[in-house]
C-alpha cells in the first residue's frame, strides 16, 4: 500500500476498490509486518464491521471525508471498548467507556479504526524503546529506532500497514518519528484539535496530529480533527481553515525563515546540505530565504524538562490503584498500595520524570525551577513572535541525526533529550510545525522541520504540498517484504 | 494573666448549582455512591475540567454581597497529594489569586455591631468520601460528592470570642441563603466551618500559635469547640508549655477537641497553576449582570423592614432571618391590608412558635401566609378578638382549615352588638355587688376583674373594647 491517503480517498469515491479490500488489505501488511512491533491492539473483526458499514454507506450515497480509510490512533487515545494502554503497564487493561474527540471526529468522517499504536510509555520517550509492550523498530532499518513517541504511528505509515495515523506532540513526538521513517507529522498550533480523551502527559504542550505520508494527506485528517470541542477549555474558538482547499496555490512572495542557530554545532552535516538543499528548492518554487535568529532556543530544553515533568507528575497522580488500571498485590496498608502500584506500574523514564517534576514544584524550589522555566518559555515565545515579523514560515532540520539505533542512548537520558532541540521550542511557543522527508543520509530518511504562525496550518500545508509536487521523497518507501 | 482569644473562620459553602464546577453530573445529595459520578468526576484517563458558569456566578454574588474585590483575572491551581477520595490526586483550587478578595461582613453581637473582614473567597471542587463501614473489612470510596462546587469564606482573625464567631457565623449563613448560593445544610455538610483560634496576653499586638479546628458542624459545637480549645490552650501556657500548630478535630460526643494523626513530613502540596484551566477573565458586563441581579440582602431589608412597617429592629432582624420568612411576612401584610404590627406579632409568635415545636421548616408550615391573612383580617374587622384568634390559629394547625370555616363552626363571631354586652355586664353587676360598692368607692383597680368576669360569660367572645367602654360606663357612680 504505497498510495497516499488522497490517492485512496479518490480510488474509493471512483469505486477503483472497496473499504473492506482496502482494511483486509491493511491487516494483512500488519500480519505481515508484525516484527516492526507498530501495534499494541488490533481489532480485525471491529475494522472488517466498519469497512463493510463504510461501503454499504457509500452505496446509499453518503460522502464522509475519510469514508472506508483503513486508520490507526496511538494508544494515547481513549477509544470505546477497544482497550487504551498508553504502552503502561498501569493500563494494560483499561477499557475506556467513551472516545477521544479526535477518535470520534475520525469516526464521524468515515475512517476505520485498524487498532492502537505502540507508543513511549505515557509518551515519554524519542525512540519507542520506554513502551511496556516493547521497542517499535524503524522500517528502513529494523536495527534502528522509529523515533518517539509516536513511534508506532510513523513506523505503521511508513511501512503501508495503515495510510495515515494519528499521533500526539509534546516536544516533537510527531515530528521527530515522522523524520525518522521518511513520513509526513503536522503537529497543530496548541488548541487547534481537542485534548479531550487524549491521556494527558505535559498538558500546556500535548497537542494531537496527523501522521500521513504527504502534506496532502495531513490536511484531510486535520480537516476531520481540528475545531472547537466545549470539552476542552483549552481549546481555540478561532474558526478551522479549508486545509485542504487551501493546498493550491503558489509559493510567490513567501518569505522562509532560516534559524542561524540550527546550523551550529550537534548538526550532523549531511543533514545540514539536505536541508539545505530542500531550501534551494523552496527557492526555485518562488520562496525568499531569510535569517531569522531564535536566540533563546538553547534555553528550551532545559525549560521544557522542568515544566513537562511538572505537569506530568500531577497528571499521572491519577494512576493510583484506587479506581481502575493496574494495582499491587501484597501491599500492607494504603500508602504502601500507592508505592507498590506506582513503583510497580510505571517504567523507568515515567518514573524519573515524575520525580524531576515533583522535585521541580516542591516547597523551597518552586521559583528556581518551575516559575522560572515559565518566565524562558515566555521568552522562547517572544523570538518566534520577532522572527514572524521578517518571514512566514521558519525551516530547519527535525532532528540533529538520522534514526540511531536500538539502545544506543537508553543509558544516557540527556544525549536522548537532546533529540527534541529543533522541535521542543515550537511546542513551547504554541506554534504549528510539520515534519516532512527532504532527502536521505545513509539510507535513513532525513526530516525537514517548517514552523508556522499561530493558527497558520494552512500556510504551512500549502508551502509542503507544493516542495511534495516539486519532489519525490515523500514517495521513497522502505524495503520491505 | 489576662488571656484575649483570636479567631478566624474558614467556612466551605458548598455552591447550589445543579451540576459539578468541573463536569455535567449532577449534585443532588443522598444518591447510591457512585451514581452521580461521571468520567470526569472519577478521573479517567484523558477526560478534562470545564468550568461551570453559574458556579462563577455565584462566587461574584457572593463577592458583591460583602463589599469584596472582584479579581477580573483569577487562577485554578492543582492542589497536589494523594488519598482515595481524590481521584485525581489533586484538587482544582484557586490559590494565589482567588476569584474574591478583601470583603467585609457587618455582625451584630448582642446588640454592638461589628466588622468581620474577608481576607478572601475563591472556588474549588469538593472531595469524594470514604465510606468505612460500607464494605466489610475496606474501605470504600464514594466519589458522588467529588467536584461538587464549593466557595471558600476565608475570614481575617477578628474574632474575639467563640460568641463573636457564631454571630459571624450565624450572619454568614444567613447571606448565603440569602444569595440562593447554598442551602446552608450543615447536617449534609453544604455549610461546614474550620475555626483557627490562638489565644495572647491581652494588649498584645503579635498572634499567639494557632491551631485549626475540623469538623465543627453546627453553630452550638463551633462555639463548644472554641470555649474548650481557648481553655486548653491557656492552661498550656499558663504552665509554661507551648502551644503547637497542628490541625485538632472536635469531637461533639466528648466535648473536646484532639490532634489529628499527622504525618511525619510536612504536607508540600506543590500547588501550580492548572494547564487544563485558561485563567478564568470576568468581563465588567458579566459583573454589572450579577450586581443588577442581586436579590436585597439581609441588612437592606431589616432596615426597609423598619423603615415601611415600622416595626422594632428586634422584630425587624427576627422576620429577616430568612428570604422565606421575610416574603412570608410580607405576603401577609400585602394580602391582608393588615396592620404590619399585629403581623409581626403573629408570625414572630404564634407561627413561629408553632413551627418549632413541630420542628418544621417554614416551607412545610401548616398555615399559609393567605390562611394567616384571612385570620388577622377577621381581627381586624372585629369578627373576632386576638383571643379568639389564638384558637381559631389552633384549629387552623390542626387541620388546614381557613379561618372563616373555623370561625363559622365553632361560633366564634364576637359579640359587637351594644346590647347584648350591656346585658352581659348588667349580670355581672349583679352578681358581684360587692366589687361594684368596691369600684364606686375608689378601688378602680377592680375593673379588671369586671372585664374578665364579662369575659367569661362571653365565653370570650365580646368584643374586649365595647366591654371597656360599657363597663366604665355603667358602674361609673
Amino acid at each position: 500500500m504505497s498510495e497516499t491517503l488522497a490517492e485512496l480517498v479518490r480510488g474509493l469515491a471512483a469505486g477503483q476498490y472497496s473499504s473492506v479490500e482496502l482494511v483486509d488489505a491493511s491487516l494483512g501488511r500488519i500480519r505481515r509486518h508484525a516484527d516492526l512491533n507498530a501495534f499494541i491492539t488490533v481489532d480485525e473483526e471491529a475494522a472488517r464491521a466498519a469497512a463493510a458499514a463504510a461501503d454499504q454507506a457509500r452505496a446509499a450515497g453518503a460522502t464522509g471525508l475519510l469514508l472506508g480509510v483503513p486508520f490507526a490512533h496511538k494508544d494515547i487515545f481513549c477509544t470505546a471498548g477497544m482497550r487504551t494502554t498508553c504502552a503502561s503497564r498501569m493500563l494494560a487493561g483499561f477499557v475506556a467507556p467513551y472516545d477521544a474527540t479526535v477518535v470520534a471526529r475520525l469516526r464521524a468522517h468515515g475512517a476505520v479504526t485498524m487498532g492502537k499504536t505502540n507508543m513511549d510509555e505515557f509518551a515519554m520517550g524519542s525512540s519507542n524503546e520506554t513502551s511496556y509492550f516493547g521497542p517499535v523498530r524503524n522500517p528502513w532499518d529494523r536495527a534502528r529506532v522509529p523515533g518517539g513517541s509516536s513511534g508506532g504511528s510513523a513506523a505503521a505509515v511508513a511501512a503501508g500497514l495503515v495510510p495515515a495515523a494519528t499521533g500526539t506532540d509534546t516536544g516533537g513526538s510527531i515530528r521527530q518519528p515522522a523524520a525518522f521513517c521518511g513520513i509526513t507529522g503536522l503537529k497543530p498550533s496548541y488548541g487547534r484539535v481537542s485534548r479531550y480523551g487524549l491521556i494527558a502527559f505535559a498538558s500546556s504542550l500535548d497537542q494531537a496530529g496527523p501522521m500521513a505520508r504527504s502534506a496532502e494527506d495531513c490536511a484531510y485528517v486535520l480537516a476531520a480533527m481540528a475545531g472547537f470541542d466545549e470539552r476542552d477549555a483549552t481549546a481555540s474558538e478561532r474558526p478551522v481553515d479549508d486545509y485542504v482547499g487551501a493546498l493550491s496555490g503558489d509559493l510567490a512572495g513567501l518569505r522562509i525563515g532560516v534559524v542561524r542557530e540550527h546550523f551550529g554545532a550537534g548538526l550532523d552535516g549531511a543533514i545540514g546540505s539536505a536541508i539545505l538543499a530542500a531550501l534551494a528548492e523552496f527557492e526555485r518554487l518562488g520562496a525568499t530565504l531569510v535569517d531569522v535568529s531564535l536566540p533563546n532556543s538553547a534555553a528550551s530544553l532545559p525549560c521544557y524538562y522542568v515544566l513537562a515533568p511538572a505537569e506530568a507528575s500531577s497528571n499521572l497522580a491519577r494512576y493510583d490503584g484506587v479506581r481502575y488500571g493496574y494495582r499491587a498485590t501484597g501491599y500492607r496498608d494504603l500508602e504502601d498500595m500507592y508505592k507498590k502500584t506506582r513503583g510497580e506500574g510505571f517504567g523507568a523514564e515515567v518514573k524519573r520524570r515524575i520525580m524531576i517534576g515533583t522535585y521541580a514544584l516542591s516547597s523551597g524550589y518552586y521559583d528556581a525551577y518551575y516559575l522560572k522555566a515559565l518566565k524562558l518559555r515566555r521568552l522562547v515565545a517572544d523570538d518566534f513572535a520577532a522572527a514572524f515579523a521578517q518571514c512566514d514560515l521558519i525551516a530547519g532540520p527535525t532532528a540533529p541525526t538520522t534514526a540511531f539505533a536500538l539502545g544506543a542512548k537508553m543509558d544516557d537520558p540527556v544525549s536522548m533529550y537532546m533529540n527534541d532541540i529543533y522541535t521542543i521550542p515550537v511546542n513551547l511557543a504554541g506554534l504549528p510545525a510539520l515534519s516532512m522527508p527532504a532527502g536521505f543520509v545513509g539510507g535513513l530518511p532525513v526530516g525537514l522541520q517548517l514552523v508556522g504562525r499561530y493558527l497558520d496550518e494552512a500556510r504551512l500545508l500549502r508551502a509542503a504540498h507544493r516542495y511534495q509536487q516539486a519532489t519525490d521523497w515523500h514517495r521513497r518507501v522502505p524495503p520491505l517484504s | 494573666m489576662e488571656w484575649e482569644t483570636v479567631i478566624g473562620l474558614e467556612v466551605h459553602a458548598q455552591l447550589s448549582t445543579r451540576s459539578k464546577i468541573f463536569s455535567g453530573a449532577p449534585t443532588a445529595y443522598g444518591a447510591p455512591p457512585n451514581q452521580q459520578a461521571n468520567e470526569i468526576d472519577i478521573a479517567l484517563p484523558g477526560v478534562l475540567p470545564v468550568l461551570n458558569r453559574e458556579a462563577v456566578r455565584m462566587a461574584v454574588r457572593f463577592g458583591l454581597a460583602v463589599d469584596a474585590t472582584i479579581n477580573h483575572h483569577s487562577v485554578f491551581a492543582r492542589k497536589n497529594y494523594f488519598y482515595p477520595d481524590l481521584p485525581k490526586g489533586y484538587q482544582i483550587s484557586q490559590y494565589e489569586l482567588p476569584i474574591v478578595e478583601r470583603g467585609r461582613l457587618a455582625v451584630d453581637l448582642d446588640g454592638e455591631a461589628r466588622t468581620i473582614g474577608i481576607t478572601r473567597a475563591h472556588l474549588e471542587e469538593d472531595a469524594g468520601k470514604s465510606l468505612h463501614d460500607a464494605v466489610d473489612g475496606m474501605t470504600g470510596v464514594d466519589l458522588n460528592r467529588a467536584g461538587t462546587p464549593l466557595l471558600e469564606i476565608v475570614s481575617e482573625p477578628d474574632m474575639r470570642s467563640s460568641a463573636e464567631a457564631v454571630a459571624y457565623l450565624k450572619t454568614l449563613h444567613t447571606l448565603v441563603r440569602y444569595l440562593e448560593i447554598c442551602d446552608g445544610n450543615m447536617q449534609e455538610g453544604s455549610f461546614r466551618c474550620d475555626a483557627n483560634v490562638s489565644v495572647r496576653p491581652r494588649g498584645d499586638s503579635r498572634l499567639g500559635t494557632r491551631t485549626e479546628l475540623k469538623n465543627i458542624n453546627s453553630f452550638r459545637f463551633v462555639e463548644r469547640a472554641i470555649d474548650y480549645e481557648v481553655r486548653r490552650q491557656i492552661a498550656v501556657l499558663e504552665t509554661g508549655g507551648v502551644i503547637r500548630q497542628e490541625t485538632r478535630l472536635y469531637d461533639a460526643d466528648r466535648d473536646e477537641t484532639r490532634p489529628m494523626r499527622s504525618k511525619e513530613e510536612a504536607n508540600d502540596y506543590r500547588y501550580f497553576p492548572d494547564p487544563d484551566l485558561p485563567p478564568l477573565m470576568l468581563t465588567d458586563a458579566f459583573v454589572q449582570d450579577v450586581r443588577t441581579n442581586m436579590p436585597e440582602l439581609p441588612a437592606a431589608k431589616r432596615e426597609r423592614f423598619c423603615a415601611t412597617y415600622g416595626l422594632s429592629r428586634y422584630d425587624a432582624a427576627l422576620l429577616t432571618a430568612t428570604r422565606e420568612l421575610a416574603s412570608y411576612y410580607e405576603s401577609v401584610v400585602a394580602d391582608g391590608g393588615l396592620d404590619p404590627k399585629l403581623v409581626a406579632n403573629w408570625v414572630s409568635g404564634e407561627l413561629l412558635a408553632h413551627l418549632n415545636s413541630a420542628g418544621l421548616d417554614l416551607a412545610a408550615t401548616r398555615v399559609s401566609a393567605a390562611g394567616l391573612a384571612g385570620l388577622l383580617r377577621r381581627i381586624a374587622d372585629n369578627t373576632i378578638s386576638g383571643k379568639i384568634a389564638k384558637e381559631v390559629f389552633e384549629a387552623m394547625w390542626a387541620d388546614g382549615a381557613d379561618a372563616d370555616r373555623v370561625i363559622a363552626a365553632r361560633g366564634l363571631v364576637q359579640i359587637t352588638d351594644d346590647s347584648a354586652i350591656e346585658s352581659l355586664i348588667d349580670e355581672v353587676m349583679a352578681a358581684h355587688a360587692r366589687q361594684v360598692a368596691q369600684y364606686r368607692s375608689g378601688e378602680e383597680k377592680v375593673f379588671g376583674f369586671f372585664v374578665g368576669q364579662v369575659m367569661k360569660a362571653s365565653r370570650g367572645k365580646a368584643n374586649p373594647a365595647k366591654v371597656n367602654d360599657i363597663l366604665r360606663r355603667k358602674l361609673a357612680p
